[in-house]
């Protein structure tokens, strides 16, 4: 149960990241998650997406660097200790994350995690294995 | 295989028949040259009077070089060499930079070099069945009007759309499935980033072949072009002062381009001692213009760096080859004392797959130091979506440049499209140190 992550290049110039924001805006295109990687000449912004044929296309049409990515998204309980203990069943099961981010969810007590494994298909098999939320595409499509 | 040839006779001449016709031609456009205020003066000078006072090639040598200098002090008209009744056609240098460069032709001038041109076309392969689109600026610029009488010459259907408007460009390579253009190496790849940028696929076109000159650049920058349009790219070489493309041109085995030298006398001298230098030594090319009436040329210094061989070429012609331009005299940039031609740069950033269609040279003063930086598209199918391929690929660039030159630049990456594209000729170099 992967969702898709779009990675987009910006390089470092003033008002880059307004463009993609303001170009997915127009085209009523909705962020889920966001996460910018950077370094001290570009960044990478990792974004997650209700509508994502439309945002790679758009995005590609007007000329941004952009990728996707298969991540897994996991809900956990929005409380003190939340993340460790997701962290602790991937940790005990020699699960290496790539990289993370994380956003409260509006209409939930749950917060949403966005994982990118080495191993994706072991990941998943943990995660389901200690009963932590998988979210899919179409609950993500729903938020 | 079957090598065509335009003009057999001449195009696989032995060296000695080739060096009678060079003499013949020698003798002839001397006396034209004896005709300008500007020539008189210079080869009474030396001793020479009448064309006949040269007796051997080796008299050449007695001649002095003509310089782009010279070419603007004498401005209109000093090295013209007939009645401008005669006189059919003018093409100049923008003369963006100071007094234009001008020159002259008469009808049969035209004939000759519109030849060359064909011989040349014709030596790359291409045929009269081709669809040849000729981005070149139309206009003084010798590049687009020189292809289009050759082309025409030899047969081909020949669509005029002249440089720039790159969308029109590719719908012209779609409706009338263009098999042939001719444009400088960083407008074809610009025309690649607008392909892919509109989600146009190579198969609606009907690309076979490029010819590719006007702007010095790399073999890796060829294999670039060759790779993207899945094509065969033709490197020529020419100057308005030695009439414009058709100079020297690649033939189907893509190994250096043939000097016509029936045409041209080619000599590589150092350009600062002016010492004629061996084959394979690299210097300035010098030409001397051997089938222009209106206006001769002589020891012409190009101010363009290459050098020559003449070993045997599969084609069976024997004309000597000249290598890819290297650079300029004029083009080098002196960073914290080292020596560097931008072309050094170019060929190792365009030989890394993930670099892109675009690259710009920027030099600027840190306090004291000069700073070389370098600007480079990435080439958007290989973006995996990590920012740690991007810091490798930051470091790849910069080990290379720096394997290259001993200067360590600064690498900066940017987005496709996002460096000035000119339509012509690149504008790849900045040296901001310049306005200090």
């Amino acid at each position: 149960m992967k969702i898709t992550q779009i990675s987009v290049f910006l390089e470092n110039r003033k008002g880059r990241l307004f463009e993609v924001c303001l170009l997915l805006g127009k085209n009523d295109v909705n962020i889920r998650a966001l996460t910018i990687a950077e370094t001290e000449s570009f960044g990478v912004l990792r974004i997650v997406v209700d509508k994502l044929d439309i945002a790679v296309k758009i995005l590609k049409e007007n000329n941004f660097v952009a990728n996707v990515t298969d991540v897994i998204a996991v809900e956990i309980g929005d409380k003190p200790g939340g993340l460790a203990e997701v962290l602790k069943v991937l940790s005990d099961n020699d699960v290496n994350i790539e990289y993370m981010y994380g956003f409260v969810e509006k209409f939930s007590e749950n917060a949403l995690l966005v994982f990118r494994f080495e191993d994706a298909v072991r990941a998943q098999e943990i995660l389901a294995g200690n009963n932590i939320k998988i979210v899919t595409e179409e609950e993500i499509k729903g938020l | 295989m079957q090598i065509p040839y335009w003009n057999k006779e001449i195009e696989t001449a032995s060296r000695q028949y080739l060096e009678e016709i060079q003499l013949q031609r020698l003798k002839e456009t001397v006396g034209w040259a004896l005709q300008t205020p500007f020539y008189k003066k210079k080869l009474n000078k030396v001793g020479i009077s009448s064309g006949d006072d040269i007796k051997t090639l080796e008299d050449l040598k007695r001649i002095p070089f003509t310089t782009k200098d010279d070419l603007r002090q004498n401005f209109p008209k000093g090295l013209l060499a007939m009645d401008m009744k005669e006189v059919v056609r003018i093409h100049s240098s923008s003369g963006t930079t100071g007094i234009p460069t001008v020159i002259y032709f008469s009808r049969k001038d035209i004939e000759n070099w519109s030849d060359l041109v064909a011989r040349s076309i014709v030596a790359t392969g291409a045929v009269s069945e081709d669809i040849f689109q000729n981005m070149m600026t139309y206009g003084l610029f010798t590049g687009g009007l020189g292809l289009h009488y050759g082309a025409e010459k030899v047969g081909m259907t020949v669509i005029p759309v002249g440089g720039g408007n790159t969308i029109r460009q590719v719908q012209i390579m779609k409706d009338y499935q263009t098999t042939l253009v001719h444009a400088t190496p960083s407008y074809l790849l610009h025309i690649h980033s607008i392909l892919q940028k509109n989600n146009i696929s190579l198969k609606h076109l009907n690309l076979h072949k490029a010819f590719i000159g006007a702007e010095p650049h790399s073999e890796n920058t060829r294999r670039k072009i060759q790779e993207l349009f899945n094509i065969d790219a033709y490197n020529s070489y020419g100057l308005s002062e030695m009439n414009g493309p058709g100079v020297a041109f690649e033939c189907m085995y893509k190994k250096d381009m043939h000097v016509w030298e029936d045409a041209y006398i080619v000599e590589i001298i150092n350009p600062e001692t002016g010492e004629l230098l061996e084959e394979q030594q690299q210097g300035e090319v010098v030409l001397t213009n051997l089938i222009r009436h209106a206006m001769p040329l002589l020891r012409y210094r190009t101010r363009d760096l290459a050098f020559l061989h003449s070993g045997t070429c599969q084609c069976g012609r024997t004309h000597r080859r000249l290598s890819r331009i290297m650079g300029r005299t004029d083009d080098m940039l002196i960073i914290n004392g080292v020596n560097v031609f931008p072309s050094q740069i170019e060929e190792a950033v365009m030989k890394i797959p993930e670099v892109g269609t675009n690259y710009q040279i920027y030099v600027k003063k840190e306090g004291a130091i000069d700073k070389l930086i370098v600007n480079v598209e990435i080439y958007s199918k290989m973006f995996k979506g990590t920012a740690s391929q991007l810091d490798t690929l930051k470091h790849k660039i910069k080990e290379e440049v720096k394997a290259s030159i001993v200067i360590t630049p600064k690498i900066v990456l940017h987005e496709p499209g996002f460096l000035p594209v000119s339509e012509g000729k690149a504008k790849r170099v900045i040296d901001s140190r310049e306005a200090l």
